[in-house]
């Protein structure tokens, strides 16, 4: 419970650095940027450290995918009207992180449906039959 | 209006993100990880489009289209191939990374130097030496576990590697550091950089071995993961910073699962190559195993009332688990209990063997980490070692010369009685000899994971029949 509160807490505080942020939106202001790493860190290790050992491939994955959230940088970069060149450097990073991010998903989705316990599976036998 | 909106849809974003990792705590609420995982990626990739300086809009559909191709049937691989999946994915997200890091410094420096302030260019050099160097150093790995035939599956190691090692990194830091203070009069040390770092993936790869994958896939899940922090940091977006630290730590506590596991530091997974040391003390002394028929062992099976069984790459290897499914089933019906030991290194990547195991339809409460099962070991009757080796070698824990020893090892030679299922007495990857094949109550049963199973499952079989 303690752990959801401070999760939460984490979470507004984060949110008002974005709000603080948005009078000036092309400034960057290095030290909420460094802020974010510092507790999206600490967040991310009392996350993780809670996965189940069962689940560590699966995770992998899962994480996989959510790294290639460096679409966005990939689609600022390719959608507008810069030089060629860059459109192009773009369009190669988004079908890498766009690859990442389907089979990544789709490969997660996959594993875990296969974790079982014995009486799910006892469920699914007998609504086979019936 | 449209700033607002965006940096919004990113809170929540974030949130759904942090959310998906959370459920990842229990195989019952994991689907619903993978859900929130994608309306998170949904939300800001929608949340990007609406940018309306988007407008060429065909090569962003070209891309994406070519991102699902590939990205479909890679998602289908069989599941002892995931480790190589999961290598080249993290080598896609370190040349994404790397390219937007290279793209974003020639547009800075075409559009004015005034743009590349000294935070963005530390921000840069940081993505581009740690997405290159993760792009080749992960499709090095994924060579490597795909054993594709021209890069050596061998650590290769020669005089002085680490010396030149860390000097490469130490001139890409350089470069870096020069890049930061002056970006247009060294702009030219900007390829160098991306050189030195193409190379530096190389050559870390390349001195290490099959058993320590498990950790450098890790290392590399947290390389990958903070490049996206520095791409974040580059682009002022918040939503890459926490996604990527999400990703970094999971990678940084993977890997120290890992090293724990085999009682190692970092530094010497990366810079020292196993496999060596020992090569010498094999063959010093004769000594021979005891052997055991499929017939004899399927009897002394039927005997026990309580097995564990603890697999390891070579299970893997033979693609042995649906037939261990089997042995499974059979023991179950003649009322045995039927556990899985699994060391956490055990495979070539975290998580490696529950997942083939759930494959297989093992139900996962059968499933038991190393620590919870060892204390248990004494009572259990036999213990049947399914193509693991270092993970059970006692040596770990009474052989104080053994390279491997202080690494936490799975008890099956506290077992009142031991098989262990291999080709031959060749010793396993690291080269050390194995103390438990030569113990008194262990047997031998040579031959494929696969077909010795299959073996014993035949012989149980009519045991059952004849019930």
């Amino acid at each position: 419970m303690l752990n959801k509160i401070l999760l939460i807490g984490v979470l507004i505080f984060t949110s008002n650095l974005t709000f603080a942020q948005s009078e000036s939106p092309h400034s960057s202001d290095v030290y909420s940027m460094l802020f974010v790493f510092m507790l999206a860190t600490f967040i991310g290790i009392g996350v993780i450290s809670r996965v189940s050992r069962l689940l560590h491939t699966p995770l992998m994955s899962i994480t996989n995918a959510i790294s290639a959230i460096a679409v966005l940088g990939s689609l600022i970069l390719t959608g507008h009207d810069y030089p060629d060149y860059i459109t192009i450097l773009g369009a190669v990073a988004l079908f890498a992180s766009m690859t990442n991010i389907v089979s990544g998903f789709l490969i997660t989705d996959r594993m875990i449906k296969m974790f079982k316990t014995k009486s799910d599976k006892v469920r699914n036998g007998e609504s086979k039959k019936s | 209006m449209i700033y607002s909106i965006v940096q919004f849809s990113f809170i929540i974003a974030t949130a759904l993100f942090v959310f998906a990792l959370y459920w990842m705590k229990d195989p019952k609420t994991a689907r619903k990880a993978v859900f929130s995982g994608i309306a998170a990626m949904a939300i800001a990739i929608i949340s990007t489009l609406i940018d309306p300086a988007i407008v060429n809009w065909e090569w962003i559909a070209v891309a994406i289209a070519f991102g699902f191709i590939v990205g479909i049937p890679l998602s289908k691989v069989p599941l002892t191939a995931v480790p190589q999946r999961t290598a080249l994915s993290h080598a896609f997200g370190g040349l994404a990374a790397g390219l937007v890091g290279t793209a974003k410094f020639y547009l800075w420096l075409d559009e004015g130097p005034e743009n590349l302030t000294t935070f963005r260019m530390v921000a840069i050099s940081v993505e581009i030496i740690l997405g290159y160097l993760t792009f080749t150093g992960s499709l090095m790995a994924a060579g490597k576990l795909q054993e594709i035939k021209w890069i050596p599956q061998r650590p290769i190691t020669y005089r002085g590697q680490n010396f030149i090692n860390i000097g490469l990194l130490a001139i890409a830091v350089l470069c870096g550091v020069l890049l930061i203070f002056n970006p247009v009069e060294y702009a030219f040390l900007f390829p160098v950089i991306i050189i030195i770092a193409t190379l530096f993936g190389v050559l870390l790869i390349i001195p290490i071995g099959g058993a320590d994958m498990p950790t450098v896939i890790s290392l590399l899940n947290a390389y990958a993961g903070l490049s996206a922090v520095a791409m974040g940091f580059v682009l002022d977006n918040k939503l890459l910073v926490t996604a990527g630290a999400l990703d970094g730590s999971s990678g940084l506590i993977l890997s120290i699962i890992m090293c724990r596991a085999m009682n190692r530091s970092f530094t010497n997974v990366l810079f020292g190559a196993f496999g060596q040391v020992q090569a010498v003390k094999a063959g010093a002394e004769q000594r021979t195993a005891k052997q055991e028929t499929p017939e004899g062992a399927a009897q002394i099976l039927e005997q026990a009332s309580k097995v564990v069984i603890v697999p390891g790459y070579g299970m893997a290897v033979a693609q042995a688990q649906y037939r261990i499914r089997e042995l499974y089933d059979l023991l179950t019906k003649l009322g045995i209990d039927v556990k899985f030991a699994i060391h956490p290194v055990a495979g070539r990547m975290p998580g490696h063997m529950n997942v083939l195991l759930a494959e297989a339809k093992i139900p996962y409460e059968h499933l038991i980490e190393m620590d919870d099962i060892n204390s248990d070991m004494p009572q259990v009757d036999v213990a049947i070692v399914v193509g693991a080796n270092d993970v059970v070698n006692p040596a770990a824990r009474n052989d104080k010369t053994s390279p491997i020893y202080g690494m936490p090892i799975i008890d099956a030679d506290k077992a009142k009685m031991c098989f262990a299922i291999k080709r031959s007495m060749n010793p396993g990857f690291a080269g050390i000899e194995n103390e438990l094949y030569y113990a008194d109550h262990t047997f031998m049963l040579f031959g494929d994971a696969k077909a010795v199973i299959g073996d014993l499952v035949k012989q149980l079989s009519a045991i059952v029949a004849e019930k």
